[in-house]
């Protein structure tokens, strides 16, 4: 029965046949679908799959459903929500009909079999996901559909997608001659998931031939897979380093430049966050949808300003009464931490908010093994050297920035020298909080958006700063991307947990060594 | 502890034992690039009392921070009673060992009371068991009044040492170094702050002290009365080297100490 | 003797019998004689409220000898709280023997679930009471006096010191999170039946332990005050004034804040062991540093450096924080965090300090009358 529809179905796909006969071929697939016994129909199933006739795509969604009904005259036909509809011609009919019964492993043939269908959808994208779901699930005939899909192919990513999955498939052929063409034709992937097929075919193949060629494309294959795992684990360290930069570098305006230690920090880069929120809501409300994206563009400022005028106020109304206490400081501005979340919470509610990726920014570049570079990550990475880059500017060439250095340098001299010292440990300390501002309007773009959002990154950023040393931005992007890089080369080995774990205890020991850190300023001014 | 042993050993100038209290030799410290001291090279002998001058930036204060411990040197050898390394050992090692110090700016612990202060100076075996189980005997009471009739603070005993008045924490330090009764000395400008008539008894109370063979003093300070009134060997350091060595008045008829000190 | 305790001597013992009279006879007495219709009577659920009150009691008394006394802000004293906590804990796991779910003598319910075949070795002799109270004192004291020994030589002080042990307690909450550990992972231990043979859920062992906790209250005062009476506790108030001058009279400062910090944490460990069996479980939350954090400011409301202060604090900010967090749960973190900026800003000596302040103006006002 099965190997019948089988023949019937390469015959009418290989031969191209005339329209007449497919629709006879569909037709008795489909009436095959109305058996007695559940392993029946999923013989049928999949006869009806392996037509690759595109009807049958939405009749096996309907069985899957359960949407596939049998009309007293043995008609089968789907339940369009109240209509039936004749999944041959495609007319609307009327009939009385029960609904075919499915069992959970003939759903699940149904769906994996329409699945496959959809090689031979129009759309190349939809396509190429099949040639995917197909690698991830084949089937006996998996092969022979591809090699027909492969042969009406005429994109040509999806055709180099087809060949790739053919050939691991036909890694299992009995035929030698397939084989050994499949191991050639592999020899190019950077997949682990073939180099793995390979090392089963390895495990059995008795063909000479065949092992000396396999043998040659898993080296290479594994060259290339441990090249690109480390450029991913490099890639995912920088991204992470760079976030961690972001996070820091505020802080190392407050903590490194003016002694402040700022636990309401994190709750900086959380209001940075809810400002890019605000202003994307503001704009879906009042711009046309194509602009709506360039929110993202006017949240860099806002989040600078919003969290720079907070800092500000708190730095008058609080952190100014404890200079010199650097204790209480902490104290104090956990509590006002504490109140900023709550704050948060109240006007927002508990839950995530979601902020979108503009368009420009969802998608990446994909490398070979599945493993992507993702442009929201890219471009953070580029944002924070930038951002880091203009602070080092704003530090180094602006007569604010000679200041600011001067009164942490030598208060009352700067103050008789006419500085305003209480104006400039104002802007500091907004400078630092408008910098956290603009870290949450990139940590918005990779993660939830949530009141609790700066407590995971407080403990962190003080580490990437106590590590890189206080009072060097050099010192915090070193500190910062190294501590990325290490963290996420030791995810593999030590589990993501772990690694962090070992990172903390790393730096706990780091600093009893070098008490200033890595890029330490000596002096008599830090001794005391 | 060895170091008790080490101190119980008065050694005047008269005796056998070659080597000098504080032998220090070529030490250079500089801080990114500043050369705070400069291979100064400084020897007092035992039973000495010196006193240093120099201008500001001079190196005083970080000489003294590298004899006490609280600075390491680059390089250069600081060798204490003939042999001990002191750029080895911390503050606290060194402070048992016999080197005392008073402070530029006077520091006394402001919530202690004036006693509190005084018995935390107290020569007596100071590791953290010892201390926890400490209790004062009447000898070491009376070694604490006496010190305090010396300093004038009697009936300022039960007083915050924070509520004293800048001349009474200079008198109170003094006291905590008197209390010490270390062999080796250093004060740091004693008498800045201080009334004509108190620097006075400052001077007698150092020269007093010099007079017992067991102690040798380094004292620097600016004021030239003062130095005068200690009538003390002076060595004069400029960027962080000595520029001179004498008697005052051969010091001060020095031209390259007259250009340092009336500019150039 | 010169102690700046000294006039108030009379006070305290008054005020020390008078508190223990209060927590040792007048409460459990109130419990168990007066009738439950009485307005009087204080409810079981009320004796375990106190006792929870009265571990945080030791626990803020620990904090406040090692930064009230000694000026190092450690962020990191609720890792010795949870250490103690969980060594209790695994003393009571090992005693459910075959009453849990799956009836293992040898495995608690959790490494069944986790098809653990064999008792980790670390939890070897916890079925065992006294070799589980040793570890109370013994891992924190342990840790805190690696880590201090680490850090307080290395000259880690001040805001980096606080940094250091807050990373400290974050990594040990990240470590116990993980079910590889081999503590219960995010459920932590619960579940106790019983503490020396006594069932857990019977009132009397809920008041054995309220009572044991006063009692430990007590004894923690006492151990704290002789700290802070002999001549190291005004070594200890040197090194917070002025740490390096300290040095400079010969004084170990690396000893004193190791010792303070040692003793602190063993304080800290009994504390959580005490707190266990109370509230029947122990998590990684416990770890969290917002946790160890909250510590500071019971310290802080009640007075640092002070005897009392630290009680008093602990007292007061739970007791708020129960009432509020049933009256208007959102008001809580307000309430929290305005305590941290106005004790900070406008109460550094804590409520002991202020009384005494207002005290000494009285006093004054009358003597001018």
């Amino acid at each position: 029965m099965r190997a019948f529809h089988l023949i019937l179905a390469l015959a009418a796909l290989l031969l191209a046949a005339p329209a007449a006969r497919a629709d006879d071929a569909f037709a008795q697939a489909l009436g095959a679908l109305n058996a007695e016994s559940y392993a029946d129909k999923i013989n049928a199933a999949e006869a009806l799959a392996a037509l690759g006739d595109g009807r049958a795509a939405q009749v096996l969604d309907a069985l899957a459903d359960g949407r596939l009904m049998v009309a007293a005259g043995g008609a089968i036909l789907i339940d369009r929500g109240g209509s039936y509809a004749d999944p041959i011609s495609g007319q609307i009919v009327t009939a009385q009909a029960d609904a075919i019964t499915v069992n959970n492993r003939l759903r699940s043939v149904a769906r994996a079999a329409a699945g496959r269908l959809a090689l031979f959808s129009p759309d190349a994208a939809a396509r190429k996901s099949a040639v995917e779901a197909i690698m991830n699930s084949p089937g006996p005939e998996a092969a022979d559909m591809v090699r027909a899909a492969l042969a009406k192919e005429f994109d040509d990513s999806v055709k180099a997608a087809m060949i790739t999955a053919l050939a691991s498939l036909d890694l299992t052929s009995a035929d030698p001659a397939r084989r050994l063409d499949a191991v050639r034709q592999l020899a190019d992937s950077s997949d682990p998931s073939v180099r793995s097929q390979i090392e089963t075919l390895l495990q059995t193949e008795t063909d000479a031939s065949v092992r000396q060629v396999a043998e040659k494309s898993l080296a290479s294959i594994q060259f290339r897979v441990t090249l690109m795992g480390f450029v991913a684990n490099l890639f995912q360290g920088l991204s992470l380093g760079s976030v961690l930069l972001l996070a820091a570098i505020g802080l190392a305006v407050t903590f490194g430049v003016m002694g402040v230690i700022n636990m309401a920090h994190g709750e900086m880069i959380m209001l940075g966050a809810y400002t890019t929120f605000a202003v994307q809501q503001l704009f879906r409300a009042l711009l046309p949808p194509d602009l709506v994206d360039l929110y993202l563009v006017a949240a860099i400022p806002a989040a600078f300003v919003v969290t720079a005028l907070v800092g500000m106020g708190l730095e008058r109304g609080i952190i100014r009464f404890l200079y010199g206490r650097p204790l209480e400081t902490m104290l104090a501005t956990w509590g006002i931490s504490l109140v900023l979340q709550q704050v948060v919470r109240q006007i927002f509610g508990a839950t995530n908010m979601e902020v979108a990726n503009p368009a420009w920014m969802t998608g990446g570049w994909e490398l070979a093994g599945g493993f992507t570079l993702t442009y929201n990550r890219v471009i953070i990475i580029f944002f924070c050297l930038a951002v880091l880059g203009g602070l080092a500017a704003l530090l180094r060439w602006s007569s604010f920035g000679l200041h600011m250095r001067a009164v942490t340098q030598n208060r009352p001299m700067a103050a008789a020298m006419g500085i305003p010292t209480g104006r400039v440990d104002a802007l500091t300390f907004g400078l630092g909080s408008g910098i956290a501002g603009i870290a949450g309007v990139a940590l918005s773009q990779i993660g939830n958006v949530s009141p609790n959002l700066g407590q995971a990154y407080i403990v962190d950023s003080f580490m990437v700063v106590v590590f890189g040393g206080v009072g060097s931005l050099w010192g915090t992007l070193v500190g910062a991307v190294s501590l990325g890089v290490v963290n996420k080369f030791l995810e593999p080995y030590a589990g993501a947990m772990l690694g962090k774990i070992l990172v903390l205890v790393f730096i706990i020991l780091f600093i009893q060594k070098r008490p200033r850190g890595l890029f330490a300023l000596k002096g008599r001014s830090v001794e005391s | 502890m060895t170091d008790d042993i080490l101190m119980d050993e008065p050694r005047g100038p008269g005796m056998a034992t070659p080597g000098s209290i504080l032998y220090v030799d070529s030490v250079t410290v500089s801080f990114d690039g500043f050369r705070a001291l400069n291979e100064l090279s400084l020897i007092i002998e035992p039973g000495e009392l010196r006193t240093i001058i120099g201008p500001n930036g001079a190196g005083k204060t970080t000489m003294m921070d590298v004899i006490t411990g609280k600075t390491r040197p680059d390089q250069g050898d600081v060798l204490f009673d003939g042999g001990v390394d002191l750029t080895r050992l911390t503050e606290d090692q060194i402070a048992n060992l016999g080197i005392g110090r008073k402070f530029q700016k006077p520091t006394v612990f402001e919530h202690l009371s004036v006693f509190e202060n005084l018995e935390l100076a107290l020569k007596c075996k100071r590791d953290t068991l010892t201390t926890l189980l400490f209790r004062l005997n009447g000898e070491q009471r009376d070694r604490i009044d006496q010190v305090l009739g010396t300093i004038g603070l009697q009936d300022k005993v039960r007083m915050q040492a924070g509520a004293l008045s800048h001349g009474q924490k200079q008198w109170l330090e003094i006291g905590m170094l008197l209390m010490q009764d270390q062999r080796l000395l250093l004060l740091d400008e004693p008498v800045a702050g201080m009334t004509d008539a108190e620097t006075e008894a400052t001077a007698a109370l150092i020269l007093e002290l010099h007079k017992d063979p067991h102690h040798s003093l380094v004292v620097v300070e600016h004021d030239m009365e003062f130095v005068r009134a200690l009538g003390a060997r002076v060595t004069v350091l400029h960027e962080g080297s000595v520029l001179a060595e004498g008697s005052l008045d051969a010091v001060q008829a020095n031209a390259k100490v007259v250009e340092v000190y009336l500019g150039r | 003797m010169h102690s700046i305790l000294n006039p108030a001597r009379r006070g305290f013992w008054f005020g020390f019998i008078g508190l223990g009279a209060l927590f040792l006879l007048v409460i459990p007495g109130l419990n168990l004689l007066v009738p439950v219709e009485s307005a009087l009577h204080v409810p079981n659920y009320m004796v375990t409220l106190i006792g929870k009150y009265l571990c945080y009691a030791i626990l803020a008394m620990a904090m406040n000898l090692v930064w009230g006394y000694c000026g190092v802000l450690s962020l990191g004293h609720g890792a010795f709280f949870a250490l103690g906590g969980y060594a209790m804990g695994m003393y009571m796991m090992r005693a459910i023997g075959t009453r849990g779910s799956y009836g293992n003598a040898e495995l608690p319910d959790f490494m069944v679930f986790l098809n653990w075949k064999e008792l980790p070795w670390f939890w070897y002799g916890f079925d065992n009471f006294a070799f589980a109270l040793l570890m109370v004192m013994l891992i924190p004291g342990v840790l805190a006096f690696i880590f201090g020994w680490l850090a307080f030589r290395s000259r880690i002080n001040g805001v980096y010191l606080s940094i250091v042990t807050q990373a400290m307690t974050y990594a040990l909450m990240l470590a116990f999170f993980r079910n590889e550990m081999g503590f219960g992972g995010n459920n932590g231990l619960t579940d106790f039946k019983d503490i020396l043979g006594f069932d857990l859920s019977q009132s009397s062992t809920k008041l054995g332990l309220y009572w044991l906790t006063a009692l430990l209250l007590g004894a923690t005062f006492l151990v704290v005050r002789f700290i802070a009476a002999s001549k190291l506790g005004r070594v200890m108030m040197a090194v917070r004034d002025a740490e390096s001058r300290v040095r400079f009279l010969g004084y170990s400062v690396t000893g004193v804040k190791l010792f303070a910090f040692t003793v602190s944490a063993v304080l800290a460990g009994i504390a959580g062991a005490l707190y266990v069996p109370q509230v029947g479980i122990i998590n990684p939350s416990e770890f969290s540093p917002a946790n160890s954090i909250e510590i500071a400011i019971w310290v802080a409301v009640g007075g640092r450096g002070t005897l009392l202060g630290p009680v008093v604090g602990a007292f007061a900010v739970n007791g708020a924080k129960t009432w509020l967090t049933g009256a208007a749960p959102e008001l809580w973190l307000f309430a929290l965090g305005a305590l941290f900026i106005i004790v900070t800003l406008a109460l550094p000596k804590g409520l002991v300090g202020l009384w005494a302040d207002l005290r000494a103006r009285t006093a004054k006002e009358n003597a001018h009358d």
